[in-house]
């Protein structure tokens, strides 16, 4: 299409918009975060020199080591559940059932309100139950706090990976059914046998989206508990996107460089694990 | 042999009822609790704050119905008009899909089709700033924009094209993956040189794909909340996202039901959003979701 002569010209229409905003929006602000993440700063006209420093700190650092266990163990709890239930929701409203169209639609639509109206509205309900039951308010206590967030992030969530779990039962050839049948397969041996391996490719799907959007949650975090509760200086509930975002704008810390080096640990993080979850769930998969 | 098959289904339909019913019903149920939440909210917008405060699942009663009272509070609530937001929300949400849909079909287009080592270059990096984090870039990204004096509603629009292109050119590359360079080729051969073979045959040939990316990018845009947060001058212009927060986060003294009243009234354009363009809403998240 593009030939020699011209080429240069039309890269001028067709992708230089796209790049130069690419360039200011992420590639720029990338290289330059990796960068600052070896200096001392807190004004940017203003830097020192100081080596890996800032990533020493923040491996000191006891509210960063603190959000990355309660990060992990969020992730793990909610990956595997909102995953469960998608998968058997998903399942149940293929066998066409009365209503499943009408199921689906209301299993979507948590998916479409944004965080921080879903942390609000949770937060006032939790509450509210809790006063019923004679208990203090979510905030003040670290494992309601995080029991909150797992509720709220399956209820958004589970919708969402239903919908792409239902595409793929429907993507099941129907032809495998009929020739286990013929084998003498069971309901439970073809779910296994069949079903499973066939749908492999959208659990990738489905554990590296919950995987990466459950590692980077701000917004449900940020409404819902904000942190809350403090004990020894340290806020028990803060995953790791809260807790960098308060190391460069909260508190009165000023420690923009550990800030920065902070965020290109959890980047390495997120890299690492989503690449590693996709080898292996991708090795699973089969051919039809 | 047409009784034969009439006698299949019929004791297909015969066998299945008890177990199927049973699960609808739970599934009825299960829907219920599912939209309860919403249905708190819209139903304590109209009650007291005291109301609000002694039973947040009491209906309003004669003593903690407020009528319209909050809605009416809300709309000046919190310092800044909640249509202001509710404006710039739009403003912000269409202008950068159109912008996003727009350039990055042109940009995967030609990536694909002139596949220069550049290009592939590009096109690395688009799909690596899927995984980016943003609060790895969060604090350039916005020392970046403030020095560019992209503050404004404008200027956001550039940071979201960039921001939001490797979705989309993602997206709509493996799309111009799979039409025939054929079709192309013809309309070169007739002289339509690349702008006119775009404008009037690849792009039709794109629209359910940009339908999905649209879709995926006007969830993305209208919900989020850091990124506009960070580049705007918070004086001057608010999103609904950073509207509701603010109030939200002013402890103490927060008017419960002005929020409600507010939470309503930027979640109904979006529910009635959804009912009207559900199956192409939920198409574009599965397609977006096979091509991630």
């Amino acid at each position: 299409m593009f030939k020699k002569p011209k080429r240069k010209l039309y890269a001028l229409i067709f992708l230089l918009p796209t790049f130069l905003a690419f360039v200011i929006g992420f590639i720029y602000p990338f290289i330059r975060g990796i960068y600052l993440s070896f200096f001392k700063f807190q004004i940017v006209t203003k830097t020192t020199f100081v080596g890996i420093n800032n990533y020493l700190k923040a491996f000191k650092d006891e509210s960063f080591l603190k959000s990355f266990w309660f990060t992990l163990a969020f992730v793990v709890v909610s990956v595997i559940l909102i995953n469960v239930l998608a998968f058997f929701i998903a399942y149940a409203l293929t066998l066409k059932i009365r209503g499943s169209n009408l199921f689906r639609t209301v299993f979507f639509m948590p998916n479409l309100i944004g965080g921080i109206i879903l942390g609000y509205i949770w937060h006032q309900i939790f509450d509210a139950i809790l006063r019923s039951i004679d208990m203090p308010s979510l905030v003040t206590n670290s494992d309601l706090g995080f029991w909150g967030l797992i509720i709220l992030m399956c209820w958004q969530q589970a919708g969402y990976m239903m919908i792409i779990y239902i595409a793929g039962f429907q993507s099941v050839p129907h032809d495998l059914y009929e020739a286990s049948k013929i084998d003498g397969a069971g309901k439970g041996q073809m779910l296994v046998k069949v079903t499973l391996p066939m749908m492999m490719p959208s659990i990738t799907i489905c554990t590296f989206l919950t995987l990466t959007n459950s590692f980077k949650l701000f917004d449900q975090n940020l409404a819902l508990t904000g942190g809350a509760p403090l004990v020894d200086g340290v806020w028990t509930t803060r995953m790791m996107a809260l807790n960098i975002y308060k190391t460069f704008y909260g508190e009165g810390v000023s420690a923009k460089g550990v800030g920065q080096a902070e965020g290109v640990i959890f980047f390495l993080i997120v890299v690492i694990i989503s690449l590693l979850q996709l080898y292996f769930t991708r090795r699973k998969e089969v051919q039809a | 042999m047409a009784a034969n098959t009439n006698d299949k289904a019929l004791k297909y339909k015969e066998k299945t009822p008890t177990f199927k019913i049973v699960l609808a019903i739970f599934f009825a149920a299960v829907s219920v609790f599912y939209v309860m939440p919403i249905i708190i909210v819209l139903y304590n917008s109209f009650k007291t704050n005291s109301g609000i405060a002694s039973n947040l699942f009491a209906l309003p009663g004669a003593e903690s119905f407020n009528g319209i009272q909050n809605y009416v509070k809300g709309m000046t609530f919190g310092n800044y008009p909640f249509w202001q937001a509710a404006l710039w929300s739009v403003f912000i949400t269409l202008g950068g899909v159109t912008l996003i849909l727009l350039c990055t079909s042109m940009a995967a287009w030609y990536i694909q089709r002139s596949n220069t080592i550049f290009c592939k270059i590009v096109y690395f990096f688009c799909i690596f700033s899927m995984v980016v984090p943003f609060q790895m870039v969060m604090f350039t990204l916005s020392d970046t924009a403030n020095k560019l004096k992209l503050t404004t509603p404008w200027g956001v629009l550039l940071i979201y094209l960039g921001f939001g292109a490797g979705l989309s050119i993602f997206m709509f590359s493996g799309f111009v993956k799979s039409i025939p360079v054929e079709i192309e080729e013809a309309a070169d051969v007739d002289g339509a040189g690349p702008l006119r073979t775009f404008f009037g045959v690849v792009l039709p040939i794109m629209k359910p794909t940009f339908i999905s990316v649209a879709i995926l990018e006007t969830m993305w845009i209208w919900n989020d909340y850091l990124l506009p947060y960070l580049i705007l001058d918070g004086k001057l212009y608010r999103t609904i996202p950073i509207h509701m927060q603010f109030l939200n986060g002013s402890y103490g003294q927060t008017d419960h039901g002005a929020i409600m009243a507010l939470v309503v009234l930027s979640i109904l354009p979006i529910v009635i959003f959804y009912f009207v363009c559900q199956k192409h809403i939920i198409e574009g998240v599965v397609s977006g979701a096979v091509k991630g």
